[in-house]
C-alpha cells in the first residue's frame, strides 16, 4: 500500500497534467448522486489504427504534456447522454473488466476536429452526430439498435444449454430479461454470434471498440429492465457479458493487433492467484480543515490532490483507506489447451485479470473459453531511469468466462461444438464416405506401419467409431454401452503394442497405460490431499480421463487381479464408482477398452484356449466385444508381403508412403465427424437380420448341446453394426452392416473361442471359462476316479501320488495333474472324499 | 558499406542506418534488408570465424552490443512479448521529436514519448537456450580453436584463445586460470548486488556439482545435464518462431545485449510494487527471476539469422551450403572403408578383443532415427552390451572412450540412488512459468550411455519407476513425454541409447550383444592401462570423429532387386524355421543391413551387404543363445 506520501516523482508530474481545479468540482459532483457513474463513460485507449501503439496512453507516468488531441477540460464530461436515465437508486457497479473509469470524450463526427469542439459535447441535441473520440461509435444509435436487438432477436434453432427452459420462439433476450428480474442476479450474457447475425455493424463495433460499446449496452439493457420492471429491485445494475465473440484466436495467434479488441480464446487454467483488492477510488481527508475528496483511480495512479480545496493548504491531505473503494481482482493464468499445439513447441502462458463476480469462477484444470479485452500495457517504469524497458506486458480483462468441459455433465452431444469443421472439409469427407470402399480404405489408413491384419484393423476402425448411444433410463435400465471393448492378445512381438500406441495417438481423448505399471487407483480414481488448500480432492485415473475416448492398456494380462477388477463395472456400465475418505460418488467412465494380452507361456499354444493361454477371468474376456488373436500366420505368401511391406519401409521417402495412405490428420477429422453427426438406427430389416444372426448363432451351439451365443453377443452385434454404418455416414443400419458386424464377430469368434480340442466354435470358453467338452471331460474323470477308488476297496486313505499313478494307468488317454485334481474336487464337492496334504481320505 | 569491424562491433549501426534511410520511403521493407545483410556477410569466407563466439568467450570480455554467435541448445520457449518496434522520443531541450527503431533492443532511449501516434508495437519470441548438453570437451575446444575472433576487451585481455575448463587436461589449465584471475578481478568494484550475481554465476561455471542435486542457488540456469557448464542465453526471435523446435540446436548470430538496466529494472521491482500497480504483485519472484534475469548472468541475444545444425562436429563443414557438403562428403566417402577398418580394430582392442561387438559397436554409433512411420522411429538401433566386466571401472572407461569419438555424449550411471533421484524428464514449473529439464532432455544424435552396472538391488521407488518407464519409453519409441502437470506431452527424440550391463538388460533394446572378453580377467587392469594410451593419438581420433558423423548423414535406398532378394531370403528363411525369425527380426536385418552399408560409405544397399548383416546377426544369435539366461523382462 502505498500512501500518497510515497507516491513517486513520476506521478507527481502525471499529475500536473490535470489541473486539480478542474477535476474536482466534477468529481465530488458526481459522486454526490452516484458512485461510479464513471463506468458509463468509457474512454478509448486507442486510435482509431491499431498499429499506433493503443496501449501507450495507459501510462502518464511519464507523460510531460498532456495528450495532444484531448484537452483536460474534455475529460470533464457531464453530458445528460451518458447517464441515460435514472435507474431509481439502483447503483451501478464498477466494471474494471472493461479498464479503468474514464469519461469519453465524444466528437462530432463532421465538425471539426476534437480539440475545437468543448462545447458539442455538453449539447444532448446534438447527440446524433457525436461519436466516442477514437471510434466510430455512435452512443445513440448504438444503444438504439441495442435495444432492437434485444427486443427483437429470436433463435428458434438454439441449441444452447444456457438457452434452456426458453421459449425459443419469442425474442430470446427479453425472456432472459425476465429471469433476471425474476432471479436478481444482474448479468446479462449475450451470444456476439447472435448479434452478428442481426446486425453486423453492431458486431463490428463490439469487437473493436469493446470498452465503449459495452458500457452503452449496458445503459440499453438497464433503461429496458427498468421500463418493463420497474419495481424489481436489483443489487446493482444489469452488466452486460458477451460472449463467443467469432473472432475466437488460439493464443498463438493473438498478435498486436488484437490489442484492445474483444477476443474469445481458449485455454486451461494453470494457476489462480489469490484475491486481491483493487482500488478504485480514494479517499482523501484533509488534516487541517477535515474536508475530505474522493478521487478516482485512473489509469492505475491515483492523482493525489496537492492543495486542500478548502483552507488551501497545500499537502494536507491523506488517504484514508477505509473509505476508500476497492474491488476484487484475481490473476489467472491460462495455457494453451494441448490439442491447439503445433508439435514440437511448448505452449504458450497467457494471464487473465479476472473482476469482481469472476473471482474465483474457475480452478486450476479447467479448460475455459475466455471472452475478454486483450491489453498491452508498458513495462513498469522506473522513475528514477530515463529508459524504459522497451516491452509491454500483456494480459486479457476477462468478462465472461465458459468453461468447455463442464458440459460434459449435462450430456454428450455437445462435444460436437468443440470441433468446427469448415464446409470445405465437411465436403472432402462426404466425398469419401461416397465411395464404395471407404471401410477398406479406412482400415487401410489405420497404422500403415503395421502390416496385414485386416481384420483387426476393421475391428479396431469400428471401435473408434463406436455405436448409438442409446438411453434406456427411464425403463430402469440407465445406459446402453456404445463403446466396443477388444483385447488382442498373441504372441509376443506382433505388433500389438504398436497398435495400441498409434490408436493412442489417434484419437483426441485417448489414454495409454501399461498393465505392469498401473494401480487399481491409477485406473480409476484417487483421493488426495491438496497440499495449500488442505481439502481433499479427487484426482481421475485413466479410464476416467479417457471417457469419450479410448483407454489403451497393454500388458493386460500383467496387471494384478485388484486392478482387473475395476474394469468390471467400466466394461459394462460405463461408470465408475468411489466410495472412499468421505468421498462417495460415480463417475461416467464411457471409455472404450483396447487391451493387449501376452500369453501366459510367451508363445501362444495352439492347443489350449484363449482362457488357458492368457489366463484372464471369463467374467472380464465375456466383457470384450472382439477377441483377436495375433499369431504369425506361417504361410508363405504372407511371409512375402510381409517383407516387402517391411523393407519398402526402409527405402521409400516420405511422401511415397503419404501419396498411398490417407493422411492421419483426414482420418482424424472423419471419425470425429461420424461420431459427432452420425447417429444411426436400426432399420427394419437390419433387426431382423440381427435377429436371425443371433437365431443361426445359438443353433450352431444348441445342436452339439452348447450355447454359443449370448445376449451380450446380441449386443455386440448391435454395435459393430451401428459403428459399420458410422463408418458410411449412414443414418441407417442396414443389413450389409449387420452382414459385415456378423463376418467380424465370427472371424474374432473363430480366431479366439475355438475349441482346441474339437475344434469348433464354442462361446462357453469365453463365458464360463471352460468349453463344454472340457466340462464334459472332467465329469468323465470323475467318476473313473471314483470307480478306482471303489474298486480298491475298504482303504480310508491313499496316497495322492498312488492314486494319479493308478489313473494314468488305467485310463487310455492322458490325464494331466490338473485334471486329477479338478477330479479330486468335484468329488470333494461330492463330500465323498476329502484331500489334506498329500493324502486322500474318504469319507463314509 | 561499413567495414568488417564496423558490422562485428556496431552492428547497430548497420541497422540504424537502414531505419533511417528507409523512413523516406515506407515500403522499403528494411528489415528484411538488414537480415539480408548479415547473413551475406556471413556467407563470404571464413567471415562467421571472426564473429566472437558466447561459448568460447566469457561474457564480460565481449562488448555490448556487438555481433556475437552463440552454439545453443533450445530448452525452453517463453511467451511472445510486444515491444516498442518504432517510437518517438523527445528531447527535453528542444522538444524535438525523434523516431527510433527499437528492434534487437531491450531498453529504450531516454525520453519516450508514449503518446506519438509513430508507435509501432511489434512482437517477438523469446528462447530461452542453453549450451548443447553433454557436448563434450574435444568439441569445445576444436569449435574455439577455429575462431579467429578479435575480441578487444574493455580489460587487460590478451586475445589469446578462450578455452572452456577442461577438467582431464592438464596442460589446458593454466591458460583456464588466467582468465578465472581477471575474473575475481573484475567483479571485485562492482555494487554489492552486481557482485552477489557475479558470485553465483562464478560458483556455476567454476564448480562442477559432483553431486545430483543442482545448487539451491536461486540462479539455477536449468541445465538439463547436471554439472554442465557455459552461459545461457534468452535469445529474441524476430521472425519465423514458428520454424524453430523445443531441442534444436542452433547457431544464432546476434546482437549481444546485457545492458544492467536490465537487471536494474528487475530489481526495483522487488524494492517498490505497490497496490495500485498490480502488474508487478501478480508475477511471482520466482517467475521474475526465470524471465528476467540480470543480464550480467542470463545475456539477451537478439537474433539476426540463424541456422539450424545438424550436427555439431567440428571437423565437418557447418553446412552452410549444400554444395561445399556434398564435396567434401564425396572426399571422405572413399576412404570410410579403410577409416572403418582402422576403427574397428582400435574397437575391438577396446571391447577386450571382441571384434563382432566392436563391429555392432560402430553400427550403434552411426545410427540415426531418419523418419517416423506414423508411431514408428525407423533407423534407431539402442544396443545392450551385455557381459560387461565389473571390474577395473571398465564400463566407464568405454565412456571415456565413447565420449572422444563423438560430439555430445551423457553418462548416466544407473543406481539406485540416481533411478530413484534424478530427474530424468522435463517437468513444467508452473509457479515460474518454465520448464525444468531433465536429463533426457538431450539433442539430436546424443550418445546417452546407461551404466546398468551400477545397479544394485533395492527398491526403486515412485519416482524410479517413472525413471525407469520413462527410459524404456526414449528406447522404444524415441519419445519423452514431458510432464505438463496437467497433461503430458510428447516430444519426439532422436538419442542413441547403449546399455552396458552385466546380464540381459532390464530395459528394452533393439539388439543385445554379450561381450566375449579375449583378455583374462587378471590381466584386465594392465590391458586397460594400455588401452587408454591409444586414444591420444589425435589425427587418428579425428579421422573417426568425422568418419562417425558423416555416416549418419548419407542418404540410403534399396534397389528393386535386392529388395527382392531379401523378400525372398525371409521367405525361405521362414520356410525352415518359422519360429526362429520373426517380422521383428527381419525389422532388425533391415536396420543392420542399412547401418552396415552406411557404415562402408555405401548409399544402397548391395547384396554383399545382406547377406554379411545376416552373417553377423546370425553370430550374435548363436552368442546369444550360449548366454540365455531368462530374468523375466522378456516383452
Amino acid at each position: 500500500m502505498s500512501s500518497p506520501a510515497s507516491t513517486p516523482g513520476g506521478r507527481k508530474r502525471g499529475r500536473n497534467t490535470n489541473p486539480p481545479t478542474r477535476k474536482f468540482p466534477t468529481c465530488s459532483n458526481l459522486l454526490g448522486q452516484d458512485s461510479s457513474t464513471g463506468d458509463l463513460m468509457p474512454m478509448p485507449t486507442s486510435p482509431a489504427t491499431d498499429v499506433l501503439s493503443p496501449a501507450a496512453p495507459q501510462d502518464t507516468s511519464l507523460l510531460s504534456s498532456p495528450r495532444p488531441s484531448v484537452p483536460p477540460n474534455e475529460v470533464d464530461m457531464s453530458s445528460p447522454l451518458m447517464y441515460g436515465t435514472p435507474m431509481r437508486g439502483t447503483p451501478a457497479r464498477q466494471r474494471p473488466d472493461l479498464g479503468s473509469v474514464r469519461k469519453a470524450p465524444q466528437v462530432d463526427l463532421h465538425s471539426e476536429p476534437p480539440s475545437t469542439d468543448g462545447a458539442v459535447a455538453s449539447e444532448s441535441n446534438a447527440g446524433q452526430r457525436l461519436v466516442i473520440w477514437g471510434t466510430d461509435v455512435n452512443v445513440g444509435t448504438c444503444k438504439e439498435k441495442f435495444q432492437r436487438f434485444l427486443q427483437r432477436f429470436v433463435d428458434p434453432t438454439s441449441t444452447e444449454d444456457e438457452n434452456a427452459g426458453l421459449d425459443l420462439n419469442e425474442p430470446l433476450y427479453m425472456q432472459k430479461l425476465e429471469e433476471i428480474s425474476v432471479v436478481g442476479d444482474p448479468v446479462m450474457n449475450v451470444n456476439c454470434r447472435h448479434v452478428q447475425s442481426f446486425d453486423a455493424d453492431l458486431y463490428r463495433q463490439l469487437i473493436c471498440y469493446p470498452q465503449e460499446v459495452i458500457p452503452t449496452f449496458d445503459m440499453a439493457v438497464n433503461e429496458l429492465f427498468f421500463e418493463r420492471f420497474p419495481d424489481s429491485f436489483l443489487e446493482y445494475q444489469i452488466q452486460v457479458r458477451p460472449y463467443n465473440a467469432l473472432k475466437t484466436k488460439s493464443m498463438r495467434s493473438l498478435n498486436p493487433e488484437d490489442i484492445d479488441q474483444l477476443i474469445t480464446i481458449s485455454g486451461m487454467v494453470i494457476r489462480t492467484s489469490q484475491l486481491i483488492p483493487e482500488m478504485q477510488e480514494a479517499f482523501f481527508q484533509c488534516q487541517v480543515c477535515a474536508y475530505s475528496t474522493r478521487v478516482e483511480v485512473d489509469r492505475g495512479r491515483i492523482a493525489e490532490p496537492a492543495v486542500c480545496r478548502h483552507c488551501n493548504t497545500t499537502h494536507s491531505l491523506a488517504l484514508i483507506h477505509n473509505r476508500s473503494v476497492f474491488s476484487d481482482k484475481q490473476m489467472i493464468k491460462i495455457q494453451e489447451s494441448p490439442e491447439d499445439m503445433p508439435a514440437g513447441q511448448t505452449p504458450h502462458t497467457t494471464i487473465v485479470y479476472a473482476h469482481n463476480d469472476l473471482v474465483d469462477k474457475v480452478q486450476p484444470g479447467d479448460r475455459v473459453n475466455i471472452t475478454g479485452i486483450y491489453r498491452a500495457v508498458p513495462m513498469r517504469v522506473n522513475p528514477r531511469q530515463s529508459n524504459v524497458k522497451s516491452v509491454y506486458k500483456t494480459h486479457i480483462d476477462a468478462i465472461h468466462f465458459r468453461k468447455t468441459d463442464e458440459k460434459r455433465l449435462h450430456g454428450l452431444d455437445e462435444e460436437a461444438e468443440q470441433k468446427l469443421f469448415t464446409e470445405d472439409r465437411v465436403q472432402t469427407l462426404k466425398e469419401l464416405a461416397a465411395k464404395p470402399d471407404v471401410y477398406e480404405r479406412l482400415s487401410s489408413a489405420l497404422a500403415p506401419s503395421i502390416y496385414e491384419h485386416e481384420d483387426i484393423k476393421k475391428g479396431i476402425l469400428l471401435q473408434l467409431f463406436g455405436g448409438t448411444r442409446k438411453d434406456f433410463s427411464q425403463t430402469g435400465r440407465g445406459n446402453f454401452r456404445a463403446e466396443v471393448n477388444i483385447l488382442l492378445c498373441g504372441d509376443p512381438g506382433t505388433s500389438k503394442s504398436q497398435l495400441l500406441q498409434y490408436v493412442y495417438n489417434l484419437v483426441p481423448r485417448g489414454q495409454y497405460t501399461s498393465g505392469k505399471g498401473s494401480s487399481a487407483v491409477g485406473l480409476t480414481a484417487y483421493v488426495m490431499k491438496d497440499p495449500e488448500t488442505r481439502q481433499l480432492v479427487l484426482q481421475t485415473g485413466a479410464l476416467v480421463l479417457s471417457d469419450n475416448g479410448i483407454c489403451c492398456i497393454d500388458e493386460f494380462d500383467k496387471m494384478s487381479d485388484n486392478t482387473r477388477s475395476v474394469l468390471h463395472e467400466v466394461m459394462e456400465q460405463q461408470t465408475l464408482s468411489i466410495a472412499k475418505a468421505g468421498i462417495i460418488c460415480q463417475l461416467n467412465a464411457r471409455t472404450a477398452v483396447l487391451a493387449a494380452a501376452n500369453p501366459v507361456e510367451s508363445q501362444w499354444n495352439p492347443k489350449k484356449t484363449t482362457i488357458e493361454n492368457i489366463q484372464l477371468p471369463h467374467t472380464l474376456l465375456s466383457r470384450f466385444d472382439l477377441i483377436f488373436l495375433m499369431l504369425d500366420p506361417q504361410d508363405e505368401a504372407y511371409d512375402r508381403r510381409l517383407a516387402h511391406h517391411l523393407v519398402s519401409l526402409y527405402y521409400q521417402t516420405e511422401e511415397q508412403m503419404e501419396e498411398e495412405f490417407l493422411d492421419m490428420a483426414v482420418l482424424k477429422d472423419y471419425i470425429a465427424y461420424a461420431r459427432t453427426y452420425i447417429n444411426p438406427r436400426l432399420s427394419e430389416e437390419a433387426s431382423q437380420a440381427l435377429i436371425e444372426a443371433y437365431v443361426d448363432m445359438r443353433k450352431i451351439g444348441s445342436g452339439r448341446g452348447m450355447v454359443s451365443a449370448y445376449p451380450r453377443q446380441l449386443e455386440s452385434l448391435i454395435r459393430l453394426a451401428e459403428a459399420h454404418a458410422k463408418v458410411r455416414f449412414s443414418e441407417k443400419v442396414e443389413t450389409i452392416d449387420v452382414e459385415e458386424a456378423k463376418r467380424l464377430h465370427r472371424e474374432a469368434l473363430k480366431q479366439s473361442a475355438t475349441d482346441p480340442r474339437t475344434g469348433f466354435v464354442d462361446i462357453s470358453i469365453l463365458t464360463t471359462g471352460m468349453s463344454a467338452t472340457a466340462r464334459k471331460r472332467k465329469e468323465e474323470v470323475a467318476q473313473a476316479l471314483k470307480k478306482l477308488i471303489q474298486a480298491k476297496g475298504k482303504t480310508p486313505a491313499m496316497k495322492y501320488q498312488q492314486l494319479l499313478d493308478d489313473l494314468r494307468g488305467q485310463s487310455e488317454t492322458a490325464i494331466t495333474k490338473e485334471l486329477f485334481d479338478e477330479a479330486l474336487r468335484a468329488l470333494a464337492d461330492e463330500d465323498y472324499l476329502t484331500v489334506t496334504g498329500k493324502t486322500v481320505r474318504l469319507l463314509a | 558499406m561499413p567495414s568488417t569491424h564496423d558490422w562485428i562491433n556496431d552492428p547497430f549501426g548497420v541497422v540504424e542506418g537502414m531505419f533511417a534511410a528507409s523512413q523516406s520511403d515506407p515500403n522499403s521493407g528494411w528489415e528484411a534488408r538488414a537480415v539480408e545483410f548479415f547473413k551475406d556477410r556471413l556467407k563470404e569466407k571464413d567471415a562467421h570465424t571472426l564473429v566472437p563466439s558466447l561459448n568460447d568467450i566469457p561474457m564480460h570480455y565481449l562488448k555490448p552490443n556487438s555481433l556475437v554467435k552463440f552454439r545453443c541448445f533450445i530448452q525452453d520457449m517463453f511467451d511472445p512479448e510486444f515491444y516498442m518496434g518504432v517510437y518517438e522520443t523527445v528531447d527535453p531541450a528542444t522538444q524535438a521529436k525523434t523516431l527510433r527503431c527499437g528492434k534487437y533492443k531491450d531498453v529504450t532511449e531516454c525520453g519516450v514519448d508514449f503518446n506519438s501516434k509513430n508507435t509501432v508495437t511489434a512482437e517477438r519470441q523469446t528462447f530461452y537456450c542453453v549450451p548443447i548438453p553433454g557436448e563434450n570437451p574435444w568439441v569445445k575446444e576444436r569449435y574455439a580453436n577455429s575462431s579467429q575472433a578479435r575480441v578487444v576487451p574493455s580489460t587487460s585481455y590478451v586475445p589469446s584463445r578462450q578455452k572452456r575448463s577442461y577438467e582431464e587436461d592438464d596442460d589446458m589449465d593454466d591458460m583456464d586460470t588466467q582468465p578465472q584471475k581477471q575474473r575475481e578481478a573484475h567483479a571485485g568494484p562492482q555494487s554489492p548486488t552486481e557482485h552477489h550475481g557475479n558470485g553465483d554465476c562464478k560458483r556455476q561455471e567454476t564448480e562442477a556439482p559432483s553431486s545430483q542435486t543442482t545448487s539451491a542457488s536461486h540462479l539455477d540456469l536449468n541445465f538439463p545435464l547436471p554439472g554442465e557448464k557455459g552461459p545461457s542465453c534468452l535469445v529474441k526471435v524476430y521472425k519465423d518462431w514458428d520454424s524453430f523446435k523445443l531441442n534444436d540446436m542452433l547457431e544464432v548470430y546476434g546482437i549481444l545485449s546485457v545492458s544492467p538496466a536490465l537487471s536494474a529494472l528487475a530489481d526495483e521491482k522487488d524494492a517498490s510494487s505497490s497496490l495500485v500497480d498490480p502488474t508487478e504483485c501478480m508475477e511471482t519472484a520466482e517467475e521474475q527471476r526465470v524471465h528476467c534475469p540480470p543480464a550480467s548472468l542470463v545475456p539477451r541475444l537478439h537474433m539476426l539469422y540463424a541456422k539450424q545444425l545438424q550436427h555439431n562436429n567440428p571437423l565437418l563443414p557447418s553446412a552452410a551450403t549444400s554444395e561445399d557438403n556434398s564435396a567434401f562428403l564425396a572426399s571422405t566417402l572413399s576412404e570410410m572403408p579403410s577409416v572403418r577398418e582402422e576403427l574397428l580394430a582400435y574397437l575391438t582392442h577396446v571391447l577386450l578383443g571382441d571384434a563382432l561387438a566392436a563391429e555392432y559397436l560402430i553400427l550403434h554409433l552411426i545410427s540415426n532415427v531418419y523418419v517416423r512411420r506414423d508411431v514408428l522411429p525407423l533407423g534407431k538401433f539402442t544396443l545392450n552390451m551385455s557381459g560387461c566386466p565389473t571390474v577395473a571401472s571398465y564400463t566407464e572407461r568405454l565412456y571415456q572412450i565413447i565420449q572422444q569419438l563423438v560430439p555430445s555424449s551423457h553418462y548416466l550411471g544407473m543406481s539406485l540412488q540416481n533411478m530413484n533421484q534424478m530427474r530424468l524428464v522435463p517437468k513444467k514449473d508452473y509457479v515460474a512459468n518454465r520448464l525444468v529439464s531433465g536429463a533426457l532432455q538431450l539433442a539430436k544424435n546424443t550418445s546417452l550411455y546407461l551404466d546398468e552396472t551400477q545397479l544394485e538391488q533395492g527398491q526403486l521407488d515412485t519416482t524410479g519407476v517413472r525413471n525407469v518407464t520413462a527410459l524404456g519409453n526414449l528406447i522404444s519409441w524415441q519419445k519423452v513425454d514431458y510432464d505438463f502437470n496437467y497433461h503430458q506431452m510428447e516430444f519426439p527424440c532422436n538419442i542413441n541409447v547403449l546399455i552396458a550391463s552385466e546380464g540381459r538388460s532390464l530395459l528394452p533394446s533393439d539388439c543385445q550383444i554379450h561381450l566375449q572378453t579375449q583378455v583374462a580377467p587378471s590381466h584386465l587392469e594392465e590391458y586397460l592401462s594400455t588401452m587408454h594410451m591409444l586414444s591420444q593419438a589425435s589425427s587418428q581420433l579425428n579421422k573417426f570423429r568425422i568418419y562417425l558423423s558423416v555416416a549418419r548423414l548419407l542418404d540410403y535406398s534399396i534397389s528393386d532387386e535386392v529388395t527382392k532378394s531379401v523378400e525372398d531370403d525371409f521367405v525361405d528363411m521362414r520356410k525352415d524355421d518359422p519360429q526362429s525369425i520373426s517380422a521383428e527380426d527381419l525389422h532388425r536385418m533391415l536396420v543392420v543391413a542399412r547401418l552396415l552399408s552406411l557404415s562402408q560409405g555405401q548409399t544402397s544397399l548391395s547384396r554383399d551387404s545382406w547377406l554379411r548383416a545376416k552373417h553377423i546377426e546370425a553370430l550374435r544369435r548363436s552368442r546369444m543363445e550360449q548366454h540365455k539366461c531368462v530374468n523375466g523382462n522378456e516383452p
